[in-house]
C-alpha cells in the first residue's frame, strides 16, 4: 500500500510515476524530528523531500509558511520552484511557492514577510538575514518542516555552521520543526546526520540504492599530456570527437581560468560548429542564465565549467561526464560523475583528462579508488567562533536576548554542541565590548546589558550587521563589461589580474577574447579583439588539495618497478626522475636542491596536499631567512613546495627537524600572509570589519587602510585575543594544514634524502608554471628593492 | 638610522624609515596626521570596535624616534587626533604617556582638518610655523614647505609603503599614525602638487629614495582594506 497522498495519485498516475523505495520511506518517516536522506544523483531526492510537505499541506491549505527549503546555490532555489509547479499545478494544489534569494527585488521581500508564502525557497544567507528582523517570531511562528538540499556540499564550509545556528533559533521559535538533509554520496553518513540534528535529538538515516557503479575510465589521446601546466589543451580532438558521440556532455574544470582556456581553445577546433556554451562562477548573471537557458532547452551538445555545476541543476539528458585536470578528490569525482544520466539505475559514464604527466598517475589512482568504492573526506572541526559572534549580532538584530537562553539555543545546533560555557561567554564579550585586555568601550559597547536582556546600544546599527551577514568572503574583484553605453557585463576578474592590465592586453573572458580599454568607476571596460594571444584571468577559485587518500595511493604507485596501468609517456617521465633523481616514497622525504636560471632552488616532496605544502614553504622560508640564505620565494602544489632564493642549501637535513617545525610553527603563525588572509575573513565574519561594498569605493584613500594592520597591532597588543585564537585554529585546520605536515612527518620520521643535482629534475619541472607564488618578505626581499630603487635612480640620473 | 639625507630650500633634512622627518640642525622632529584616538572615535561613533591599541603604537613609534634623534622640538603638523573630542577621550595612560614625551620639549602642534581647535594636552598651538627657510602646514599651499594631509603612499618592487614626497620646493610628510591608510603618489592630486622630477622616499626598515612614480602604470591592487 503506497504512502502517496490519494489527491496525488491521478497525478503520478498520469506520469506513469511510482514512488521510489526512499521516497515512500521519507513518506513513512514525515514526522521524524530529523532525517537525513543519502542518494545518488537522479534518485528524485528532491521529490522525496517535499512528498510530506505536499501530503500534508493538501490541496486546501491554510496560508502561513509550512515549510522551508535551503539550497547553496540561489539558481537551485529558482529550479525547485519551476520543478514543484508540476506536481503542484497537476494535481490542482492551492500550495503556494515562492523563492527568495540576493536576487528577489525589495517589494517582493517585503511582502513575504507580511505575507509568507506555503513553501520558501532561500539560501542559508538569506534565512540569516530573515531572522535578523524583529518580525522572524511571527513568519516563523507556523513553521513545520525545514529542509536541507545539498547538505554535504554545505557542511564543508561555515555557510553550514551559519545555517546549523539558524535552524536552532528556528526550531525555538517553532518548537515542532521536523528537518530533513538531503545528501550525495558521502563517506560517513552519521557524521553528517549528528551535523544536522538537534543536538541532543536522533537523526535517522536513510541510504537509498547507490544504484550500478559507473562506467569510467582515462581518455586516451594521440598527443600525450605536456611535461607540465594544466589545463588539458592536448586532448582537445578527442573531447570534441566524444561530444560529437554524445547526447550531451558536461566537461568539468577545477579552476575557470582553465575552463575559459579549454573553451577557447575546443571552440577554435570545433570545425562541426557544434552548439557549446561555458559556466562558472566569475561569469555574470545574465550570462550564466543564458548557457543555462539554452542547456535545459536542450540547445546545448556540451557545457565546459567548473564547480558552478557541482550542484543542484538537474540537466536530464547529459550522458557524459569529462574531467578534465586531476579531481583532487574521489567523493567529488563521484559526486561529478553523478551528474551523468540522471536516471535512477542508469550506470553514469565518465572520462578522466590528465592535464599533464603528474596528473596522469593521480586520474589512475583516482580511478582505483572509485572501482575500490573508497571515498576520503576529513572529519570536520566543531563550529567556528567567528560565525557565533556574527549569530550572535544577529540575534540581537533581531531583538533583546538572554545570553543564558541563546546559549541553550547554540549548543542544540550540531556544529556547537560541544561549545564550553566560557568559549560562548568570550564571543559574547567580543561582540559586545571587542574583547580586549584593555577595556576601552565600555562606553561604547555594541550591545549592553538592560535588565537582564542583551540589546544594541544603538539601534541603528541592525542595518549594518544586516549588510554584513554571511560566511562567503570573496576576494576583490572587478566586474567586466563592454565599453559603451548599455554594454553587456561579462563577468568579473580578481583585482590582482586587473593590476597586471596595461591598454591595449588581450584576456579570455566569458569564451572570447576581449581588449583591456580601461578602468571606468571601478569596472573593467572591455571591446571585443580576436587578437592572437590572449592572457588568462586569474579568478578566485578555490584549490582544493588532494585528499590523504589519493596521496596516499599515488605514492603506492611510486614503488611499482614499472607502470603498466600508465600510458608510455607517463610511465618513462617517472622512469627518468628514477633514473636522474629519485621518485618520492611514503616513508622517506625527498628534497632536491638545484641552481636554475640565475636563482637557488630548493624542491621538496612531501606529499601532503596543497595547503600543507604551502605551510612547509611558509616554515622552511623562515628557518631559511634565520640561517641567512635569502630566500625570496616559494610555491605549492598538492605534493611538493618549491623555495628559490639567492643562496643555495647545502645541508637542509637540519630545516626539516620535527621539533623545530613545530616550533617554528609556534613563533611563525604570528606574521604571515597567509595568517593575515585568514585573519581578515575571521574578522569579515566575527562583525569586527566590514565587508567594502562596491559603492562606497573610492579613489582617495586616505581613510581606508589594510586590516593587516588591525592583525599586526593585535598581535603587538593584544596576543591573547579571541579573533587571534579564532585565526589560529582556522589556519590549523583550513589553509595552514598543520595535521598533515604531522602525518608527513609521522610517516617519513626524520629520514631525509637530500640530493644536489645540476638542473631542474622531471618531477620538480611542473612547479615552475604554478600560480600563486608566494612572496618571502625578509633580507633577500629588501636587497631586490633598493637594487630596483638604485635602478631607478640611475635611469632617471639621480644617484 | 637608516634615514635618507636631502636638502629643501637649503635645509638639510632627514626622511627617517618610521616616516618622521629629522632636521638635525634644529633637532626638531617633525610627524604628521598621528590621527590618534580614531578606534575610540569609531567606536563612539557606533562602528566596529577595533583594537584599541592604536594610539599606544603610534606613541611607541614617536618615543623611539625621540629616543634615537634626542630631538629638543616636535612639531606635529595636523591632524594629530582624530577629532575634536578624541583627546579628551585619551585613556589616562596614554595621555600620561603623551604628557612624558612633551616634558622638556618644546611641542608645537599644527591644526589640521580632523582637529581645527587647540586641545588641552598643552604645548603650542598654529595654524602654520615658519622655521628659518621653511614654513610648516598641515596643507600643502606654498613654496619652501613641509606638510602632511594626503598620506602619501608608493609601491616599489611590488611592496606598498608611506613615503615622503620632495621636489626641491615642498615636501609631503606620509602618516605617521597607526590606523591610517594612503593616496598613491600617481594620483592626480599629489601628481599636481609635485613638480617633475620629485622623489618619493619609501618608508619601512630603510627609507628609500625613488623618482616619484606619476602615472598608474596600471590598476593598482587594493589590499585588504575598509573605510569609514
Amino acid at each position: 500500500m503506497s504512502l502517496l497522498p490519494p489527491f496525488l495519485a491521478p497525478f503520478f498516475a498520469a506520469r506513469g510515476w511510482t514512488l521510489h523505495p526512499h521516497q515512500e520511506e521519507m513518506l513513512a518517516g514525515a514526522d521524524a524530528p530529523a532525517l537525513l536522506l543519502v542518494a545518488p544523483t537522479g534518485g528524485g531526492k528532491t521529490l522525496a523531500g517535499f512528498l510530506p510537505t505536499l501530503a500534508e499541506l493538501g490541496p486546501h491549505p491554510a496560508p502561513g509558511l509550512h515549510t522551508l527549503y535551503i539550497s547553496p546555490l540561489k539558481a537551485l532555489a529558482a529550479d525547485i520552484r519551476r520543478n514543484l509547479r508540476a506536481p503542484i499545478e497537476g494535481a490542482g494544489l492551492a500550495i503556494r511557492v515562492e523563492d527568495r534569494t540576493g536576487d528577489t527585488g525589495s517589494h517582493v521581500r517585503r511582502r513575504q514577510r507580511a505575507d509568507p508564502p506555503h513553501i520558501l525557497l532561500t539560501t542559508p544567507e538569506s534565512l540569516a538575514l530573515l531572522l535578523s528582523y524583529e518580525d522572524a517570531p511571527r513568519i516563523f511562528a507556523g513553521l513545520q518542516r525545514v529542509i536541507v538540499d545539498e547538505i554535504h556540499a554545505l557542511a564543508e564550509s561555515r555557510r553550514g555552521d551559519q545555517l546549523m545556528l539558524c535552524l536552532a533559533r528556528l526550531q525555538r521559535l517553532a518548537p515542532g520543526l521536523r528537518r530533513v538533509g538531503l545528501s550525495a554520496t558521502v563517506e560517513d553518513p552519521p557524521a553528517l546526520a549528528r551535523f544536522l540534528a538537534a543536538h541532543p535529538g536522533p537523526c535517522r538515516v536513510l541510504m537509498a540504492d547507490p544504484g550500478p557503479d559507473p562506467d569510467i575510465a582515462m581518455l586516451e589521446t594521440e598527443t600525450p599530456p605536456p611535461w607540465a601546466g594544466g589545463g588539458g589543451r592536448h586532448a582537445i580532438p578527442e573531447v570534441l570527437a566524444e561530444i560529437r558521440r554524445h547526447r550531451t556532455t558536461l566537461v568539468f574544470h577545477n579552476t575557470r581560468a582553465q575552463a575559459e582556456l579549454f573553451f577557447h581553445a575546443l571552440w577554435l577546433a570545433n570545425e562541426d560548429d557544434l552548439p557549446i556554451g561555458i559556466h562558472h562562477g566569475s561569469l555574470s548573471r545574465e550570462q550564466r542564465e543564458r548557457v543555462e537557458a539554452a542547456m535545459v532547452a536542450g540547445e546545448l551538445r556540451a557545457i565546459v565549467c567548473t564547480g558552478s555545476l557541482d550542484l543542484g541543476i538537474d540537466w536530464g539528458d547529459v550522458d557524459l561526464v569529462i574531467q578534465v585536470g586531476a579531481p583532487k578528490n574521489v567523493k567529488r569525482l563521484v559526486q561529478r560523475i553523478g551528474r551523468a544520466n540522471h536516471r535512477y539505475n542508469a550506470p553514469s559514464k565518465a572520462l578522466l583528462v590528465p592535464a599533464n604527466r603528474f596528473e596522469v598517475v593521480e586520474c589512475l589512482a583516482a580511478l582505483e579508488a572509485v572501482r575500490d568504492h573508497a571515498l576520503d573526506g576529513e572529519p570536520r572541526g566543531p563550529g567556528p567562533r567567528d560565525v557565533l559572534c556574527q549569530h550572535i549580532l544577529i540575534t540581537a538584530a533581531a531583538g533583546p536576548f538572554a545570553a543564558d537562553a541563546l546559549f541553550a539555543e547554540v549548543i542544540s545546533a550540531g556544529p556547537y554542541a560541544g561549545l564550553s560555557r566560557a568559549d560562548f561567554d568570550a564571543c559574547l564579550d567580543f561582540v559586545a565590548t571587542g574583547g580586549y585586555a584593555l577595556r576601552a568601550y565600555d562606553r561604547w559597547q555594541r550591545i549592553m546589558l538592560r535588565g537582564g536582556l542583551w540589546q544594541l546600544r544603538d539601534p541603528r546599527t541592525a542595518q549594518v550587521i544586516r549588510m554584513n551577514i554571511g560566511t562567503i568572503i570573496d576576494t576583490e574583484v572587478l566586474k567586466v563589461r563592454m565599453r559603451g553605453r548599455g554594454g553587456a557585463p561579462l563577468g568579473e576578474i580578481e583585482e590582482g589580474f586587473a593590476a597586471t592590465l596595461t591598454p591595449g592586453d588581450t584576456f579570455l573572458m566569458a569564451g572570447q577574447v576581449v581588449r583591456y580599454e580601461g578602468l571606468h568607476e571601478m569596472t573593467v571596460e572591455v571591446t571585443r579583439n580576436p587578437g592572437r594571444d590572449p592572457r588568462v584571468a586569474t579568478f578566485n577559485g578555490t584549490k582544493f588539495a588532494t585528499s590523504t587518500l589519493l596521496t596516499h595511493r599515488i605514492l603506492e604507485l611510486f614503488r611499482q618497478p614499472g607502470w603498466p596501468g600508465l600510458p608510455r609517456h607517463t610511465a618513462d617521465w617517472l622512469a627518468l626522475q628514477r633514473k636522474v633523481s629519485r621518485l618520492p616514497e611514503a616513508d622517506r622525504l625527498l628534497v632536491e636542491s638545484f641552481p636554475h636560471d640565475g636563482r637557488e632552488h630548493l624542491c621538496l616532496y612531501g606529499f601532503a596536499g596543497r595547503n600543507a605544502q604551502q605551510t612547509l614553504g611558509l616554515l622552511l622560508t623562515k628557518r631559511m631567512e634565520e640561517e641567512r640564505l635569502s630566500p625570496l620565494g616559494f610555491v605549492a602544489t598538492d605534493y611538493a613546495t618549491l623555495i628559490w632564493g639567492l643562496e643555495a642549501v647545502t645541508d637542509p637535513a637540519p630545516l626539516f627537524e620535527a621539533e623545530r617545525l613545530r616550533e617554528g610553527l609556534e613563533s611563525w603563525l604570528a606574521g604571515n600572509a597567509v595568517m593575515k588572509r585568514t585573519f581578515r575573513n575571521s574578522a569579515i565574519i566575527a562583525g569586527l570589519i566590514e565587508r567594502t561594498h562596491m559603492g562606497r569605493r573610492r579613489t582617495g584613500k586616505q581613510a581606508t587602510f589594510s586590516s593587516d594592520i588591525l592583525y599586526d597591532t593585535l598581535l603587538r597588543h593584544d596576543p591573547g585575543h579571541l579573533l587571534l585564537r579564532i585565526t589560529r585554529e582556522e589556519a590549523e585546520r583550513g589553509l595552514v594544514d598543520f595535521g598533515r605536515i604531522e602525518e608527513m612527518l609521522a610517516r617519513t620520521r626524520g629520514r631525509v634524502d637530500c640530493l644536489r643535482l645540476d638542473r631542474v629534475t622531471p618531477l620538480a619541472a611542473p612547479l615552475f608554471l604554478e600560480m600563486g607564488r608566494v612572496p618571502v618578505e625578509g633580507a633577500g626581499r629588501q636587497r631586490l628593492m633598493e637594487e630596483q630603487a638604485a635602478a631607478l635612480m640611475a635611469a632617471a640620473g639621480l644617484s | 638610522m637608516n634615514g635618507h639625507t636631502f636638502f629643501l630650500a637649503d635645509a638639510r633634512l632627514v626622511a627617517m624609515p618610521s616616516g618622521a622627518l629629522w632636521w638635525p640642525e634644529e633637532r626638531l622632529l617633525c610627524v604628521s596626521d598621528l590621527h590618534l584616538g580614531k578606534a575610540e572615535r569609531m567606536a563612539r561613533r557606533g562602528g566596529t570596535l577595533l583594537p584599541p591599541y592604536e594610539t599606544q603604537a603610534t606613541l611607541a613609534r614617536l618615543t623611539a624616534d625621540l629616543e634615537a634623534t634626542g630631538a629638543a622640538r616636535v612639531l606635529c603638523l595636523g591632524d594629530s587626533f582624530d577629532d575634536a573630542e578624541a583627546a579628551g577621550a585619551l585613556v589616562e595612560a596614554e595621555r600620561l604617556w603623551l604628557m612624558r614625551l612633551m616634558a622638556g620639549r618644546e611641542w608645537i602642534w599644527i591644526l589640521g582638518n580632523h582637529d581645527p581647535a587647540p586641545t588641552d594636552c598643552g604645548g603650542s598651538y598654529r595654524g602654520e610655523i615658519t622655521l628659518g627657510p621653511l614654513t610648516f602646514r598641515h596643507i600643502a599651499a606654498g613654496e619652501a614647505e613641509v606638510s602632511g594631509h594626503y598620506h602619501p603612499k608608493c609601491t616599489l618592487a611590488g611592496r606598498a609603503r608611506p613615503c615622503f614626497l620632495t621636489d626641491g620646493r615642498r615636501l609631503i610628510l606620509p602618516a605617521y599614525g597607526a590606523y591610517t591608510g594612503g593616496l598613491w603618489c600617481h594620483d592626480p592630486t599629489l601628481v599636481a602638487l609635485m613638480r617633475p622630477g620629485a622623489l618619493a622616499i619609501l618608508t619601512g626598515t630603510k627609507a628609500i629614495p625613488v623618482p616619484m612614480p606619476r602615472r598608474a602604470p596600471q590598476i593598482r591592487p587594493r589590499s585588504s582594506s575598509f573605510a569609514r
